[in-house]
């Protein structure tokens, strides 16, 4: 994986300089099923094409931010800060 | 010394001489030689012994490419003698032959071979008896391979660096095409980058009569700004980046536009004998001839199927190598054997080779008119044989597209040329010259178009061994054993035979080993594919993937003093700490009687700042926070939504508003990374601040803790002012501090969290003013001792992914009722109603073994059913005490425990609470 990653205070960056936090989930709101509890704990969509995602520029601004990314290709769409992507697709 | 009279654009310097010794023996060269170049002028024709036959190989192609002239030089192995250029005095070495290069005790497997060691026979002979497995992989070790790397090397003999560099347009490829799309970019204003594998730019132009133009390319393109990377092989091409190994450097080039110019491999022949030394790719020999002015033999004999053969044969003839005949695939004459013809040389047209003998390198060449019986087959009838010393080979050229299918370019099978062409390149990405078989406009210097596929040989007739593959030794009938046993795609057939797979990464051998299968599978070029082209195109040293070992160093502001007191220092995660100070039992036993300092500054710590950093910590946090008063402190574990143990810490509240947090060492980046990006989402009005490295703390602890902080502050430190888990903030030893009031080593103690600019100075002044008290300072591992004697966890240590709190014996730390939807709660809740199968228990041990960390803790019917997380000899108990994820049903204070530690068996009796002051009376004191 070596890709450049934008980030939303700092501009392009080479990939290493940012930690991965994941696809971005949706945490329940009230008391989950034990099903809805693995759910969200355990299983990962894991899609080949485009993803929401969490990154951290831990090497930079320390800043938390989305990016939506074509996982087959590591090309990256867009980034924004929370919120700023609107509903994730 | 053979060379041939001074040439224009020859690469040596006949002025200067080089010495270096191959086998010991010295050599001289010319500078500007390469390895290769200077052994073969010196006479040397068998370079290396081959992988699996230990067949003599000698220089074929002269371009880097093929495996025939690996050497080790200088103790490193795997060293093309071809393309690496000589050195004064370097120490040149044959590989995998013994006793010598001459006479090779190993070569009697190319008598045996063939028959008995076709490809997979070593999977299937040498499987019983099972206990001799040791022996085969011994033998079979030292049989095979391609050098031995140093047992020992130099520490830092080799250092190597990466390069990040950010280009408009890279182009790798200094060939013609190369440059000239180099230079089109860089007069454009495009910031260029070109990697050349070789040591100059030019590409063929170099040796084909053209390095003049080469040489004024080059010097425009520099004049335009293109940096050029000489003898900088690219590696591979990753997501947009592209490796490139200069030397000690690596490269890793990023471009908006990636432009190939790899240009067309030129490729072998397949015919009995096709290794021997002195069978040679017509570029190779025209290669050594023009660059280095060596000979590459006498009397020649050349088989092509295509005009590149011809011109190169054309070249060497007039530089006075005898060529006695051609055999040219294709049917029908082309202007260049006309040209030829004109020279006084013989071509037959319709015919190619068959055959080349000799014992130590090439003595004769068998031609013989192709089967279709086209061209002059008519003219001779049968067979010609032909004493020669050299036989020169070219069967086309394959387009050299690993590079560019990396990127993600497509190829397809191009009949008229009988090679696999791009067909698709992704965006971003183009290709030129002879990788796109453009040529570069010269007639003369036109890429082999219609050219002949050469013809590929039945494989029940020949004798003798044609290989496909010089790498692994894989020969025209390993492909035909391979597809009768069913691997009958090319990608299994590359793995069953490893065809492909050798240091040529198929430049030699992919297109032969996809005509040979389809021959023996009845398919077309199209249907049987190319098999996937992988990093690295070229050998590079792992040492120079590795680049420059970091190993960054954390060290704390007191640091310096530690070393000044003689401590012990040793890494702790990416830490320098003090281990001890010489008497880790002693430094403990101290805190107990008198009095301890230990520096803390490792912790981590954040300030959460703001009107919902209550709130925020609630919600991160299993126990209740935003109830916590002013100047106290509390215990937190922070728990994963899964209900694991992460971390854990002291949470202070110095205002309202205002929480400091520590963390445990080695979690400070996580548990900033974590609360972060919890408050990322959430939201909050909540400032956080990482001050890990702003503040030192340290630890003052022992019975007369109290009397030392007096002397150093005018704050009230008396016990009902300032009481267990309470926080103060002020003036110790004149510096600005958060004194807290907790208890990790179970003595009275303070932290005593201050700016790092004052480390030193505090340290100092504590222990000054501690003397008279018997103060001494205590390191990390007397630290360890105290702590497990109050049975206090340290995360990672006696936790692992799988803890809860109230595995670990902690649920006072867990609010179940509290409203929040806090981290954790929901699979905390379930796991406080599901106990758990094993928990975490003291445990002390009579006897004086203390079990290793890791020990295993067995259960009633002697089943592995916990294991020994911590573990020490106290002297302030006498005993040896520690703790232990053990059984459920084994938790309870007096049971007894079995300890299998290493094969000797153990019995422990397990201990709840505390071993020492277990109702916390010297804590509160």
């Amino acid at each position: 994986m070596s890709f450049v990653l934008t980030c939303p205070h700092c501009g392009v960056r080479e990939v290493a300089d940012f930690a991965f936090g994941g696809e971005v989930s949706t945490r329940p709101r009230e008391t989950p099923s034990l099903r809805e509890l693995s759910q969200y704990n355990y299983f990962r969509r894991n899609v080949a094409g485009v993803q929401r995602e969490w990154w951290y520029h831990r090497s930079g601004c320390r800043t938390w931010f989305q990016a939506e990314r074509d996982t087959r290709t590591n090309h990256v769409l867009r980034v924004g800060l929370p919120g700023e992507l609107g509903a994730a697709t | 010394m053979t060379r041939l009279p001074s040439q224009a654009g020859e690469r040596i310097d006949r002025t200067q001489t080089v010495s270096f010794t191959f086998d010991g023996k010295p050599v001289s060269a010319l500078a500007g030689d390469t390895i290769g170049s200077a052994l073969y002028a010196a006479g040397q024709r068998t370079f290396s012994r081959s992988f699996k036959y230990h067949r003599r190989r000698g220089l074929m192609c002269c371009a880097g490419h093929c495996p025939n002239c690996l050497v080790a030089v200088d103790g490193a192995p795997g060293v093309r003698a071809c393309t690496e250029p000589v050195r004064e005095g370097a120490r040149v070495e044959h590989l995998n032959a013994t006793p010598g290069l001459e006479l090779d005790a190993m070569a009697v497997m190319d008598m045996l071979g063939g028959p008995f060691t076709p490809p997979g026979f070593y999977y299937k002979t040498f499987i019983r008896p099972r206990r001799l497995w040791p022996l085969y992989e011994w033998v079979l070790r030292h049989a095979a391979g391609l050098g031995r790397l140093p047992e020992r090397q130099a520490e830092r003999a080799w250092r190597t660096e990466y390069r990040r560099r950010h280009a408009d347009v890279l182009v790798v490829g200094g060939g013609h095409a190369g440059l000239t799309a180099a230079i089109a970019a860089a007069e454009r204003g495009a910031d260029v980058v070109l990697a050349e594998e070789g040591p100059e730019p030019g590409g063929r132009l170099l040796w084909e009569g053209g390095h003049e133009q080469a040489r004024a390319l080059t010097a425009r393109a520099r004049e335009a700004g293109v940096e050029i990377l000489c003898s900088a092989p690219a590696l591979g091409h990753f997501d947009g980046l592209v490796a490139v190994w200069q030397g000690d450097t690596l490269h890793q080039i990023r471009a908006h536009q990636h432009v190939y110019a790899t240009g067309a491999i030129e490729q072998p022949l397949v015919f009995a004998g096709n290794d021997l030394p002195g069978v040679m790719l017509s570029g190779g020999a025209w290669r050594l001839a023009a660059l280095y002015g060596v000979r590459p033999g006498t009397r020649a004999v050349v088989a092509s199927t295509c005009d590149r053969g011809l011109r190169a044969a054309s070249a060497l003839s007039e530089l006075g190598v005898e060529v006695l005949a051609v055999a040219d695939a294709r049917p029908t004459r082309s202007t260049q054997a006309d040209a030829l013809r004109a020279q006084g040389v013989e071509v037959l047209s319709g015919w190619t080779i068959v055959a080349a003998g000799g014992r130590r390198g090439v003595q004769s060449a068998t031609l013989s008119p192709l089967a279709d019986g086209a061209g002059d087959g008519a003219q001779g009838g049968g067979v010609r044989r032909l004493s020669c010393d050299l036989v020169l080979v070219c069967g086309g050229e394959a387009p050299a597209t690993a590079l560019v299918a990396q990127a993600g370019a497509r190829t397809e099978y191009d009949p008229a040329r009988g090679h696999f062409r791009l067909a698709e390149l992704p965006p971003g990405v183009s290709a030129v010259g002879d990788l796109a078989g453009e040529g570069y406009g010269q007639s003369a210097m036109a890429p082999a178009r219609g050219g002949a596929t050469p013809p590929t040989p039945d494989v029940a007739a020949s004798r003798g061994k044609a290989f496909t593959c010089f790498c692994e030794d894989v020969t025209a009938k390993d492909i035909r054993r391979g597809v009768r046993e069913g691997y009958d795609s090319i990608e299994l057939c590359k793995r069953f035979t490893t065809v492909t797979m050798g240091p040529c990464q198929g430049r030699m051998c992919q297109l032969s080993s996809i005509r040979l299968m389809a021959r023996e599978t009845g398919q077309s070029l199209e249907q049987v594919g190319t098999t996937t082209a992988r990093p690295p195109w070229s050998t590079v040293p792992l040492g120079a993937l590795a680049g420059r070992p970091f190993e960054p160093a954390k060290r704390s502001a007191i640091h310096g003093a530690h070393r000044e007191l003689g401590a012990s220092v040793k890494w702790a995660g990416d830490w320098r700490r003090a281990y001890d100070y010489g008497d880790p039992e002693g430094e403990a036993l101290n805190v107990h009687t008198a009095a301890g300092l230990i520096d803390v500054s490792t912790l981590g710590k954040l300030l959460v700042r703001g009107p919902q950093a209550g709130e925020f910590l609630d919600r991160l946090y299993p126990n209740r926070l935003s109830n916590l008063k002013p100047g106290r402190v509390r215990y937190g574990v922070l728990t994963s939504d899964a209900g694991r143990i992460m971390d854990d810490g002291t949470i202070s509240r110095i205002d309202a508003e205002t929480f400091y947090v520590t963390t445990t060492s080695s979690g400070a980046g996580a548990v900033e990374q974590w609360f972060s990006w919890w408050l990322a989402d959430w939201g909050l009005a909540v400032h956080l601040s990482d001050v890990t490295q702003a503040l030192c703390a340290v630890n003052l602890a022992g019975p007369r803790a109290r009397a030392i902080l007096a002397r150093l502050t005018d704050a009230d430190c008396s016990a009902e002012a300032f009481a267990y888990l309470d926080a103060r903030q002020a003036r110790v030893a004149g510096v600005d501090a958060l004194v807290m009031r907790i208890g990790f080593v179970g003595e009275l103690g303070y932290e005593i969290h201050f700016p790092s600019a004052y480390g030193e100075d505090v340290w100092n002044a504590i222990l000054l003013a501690g003397q008279s008290e018997g103060i001494r300072p205590f390191g990390l591992e007397p630290q360890r001792i105290l702590r497990l004697q109050k049975q206090h966890i340290i995360v990672g240590q006696d936790t692992d992914s799988e803890s809860t709190p109230f595995g670990a014996g902690m649920p006072w730390a867990v609010k179940l009722d509290k409203d929040e939807q806090f981290i954790g709660k929901w699979a905390l809740a379930r796991a406080a109603e599901a106990p758990a199968e094993t928990a975490l228990v003291g445990f002390t041990l009579a006897n004086g073994h203390v079990p290793t960390e890791g020990a295993v803790v067995l259960d009633q019917h002697g089943r592995a059913a916990g294991q020994v997380t911590s573990a020490r000899r106290s002297r302030q108990l006498e005993r040896v005490i520690g703790m232990a994820w053990v059984p459920s049903a084994l938790a309870g204070d007096g049971q007894s425990i079995t300890i299998s530690d290493n094969g000797t068996r153990v019995s422990a009796a397990v201990l709840t609470e505390p071993f020492h002051d277990p109702g916390g009376e010297l804590l509160r004191s």
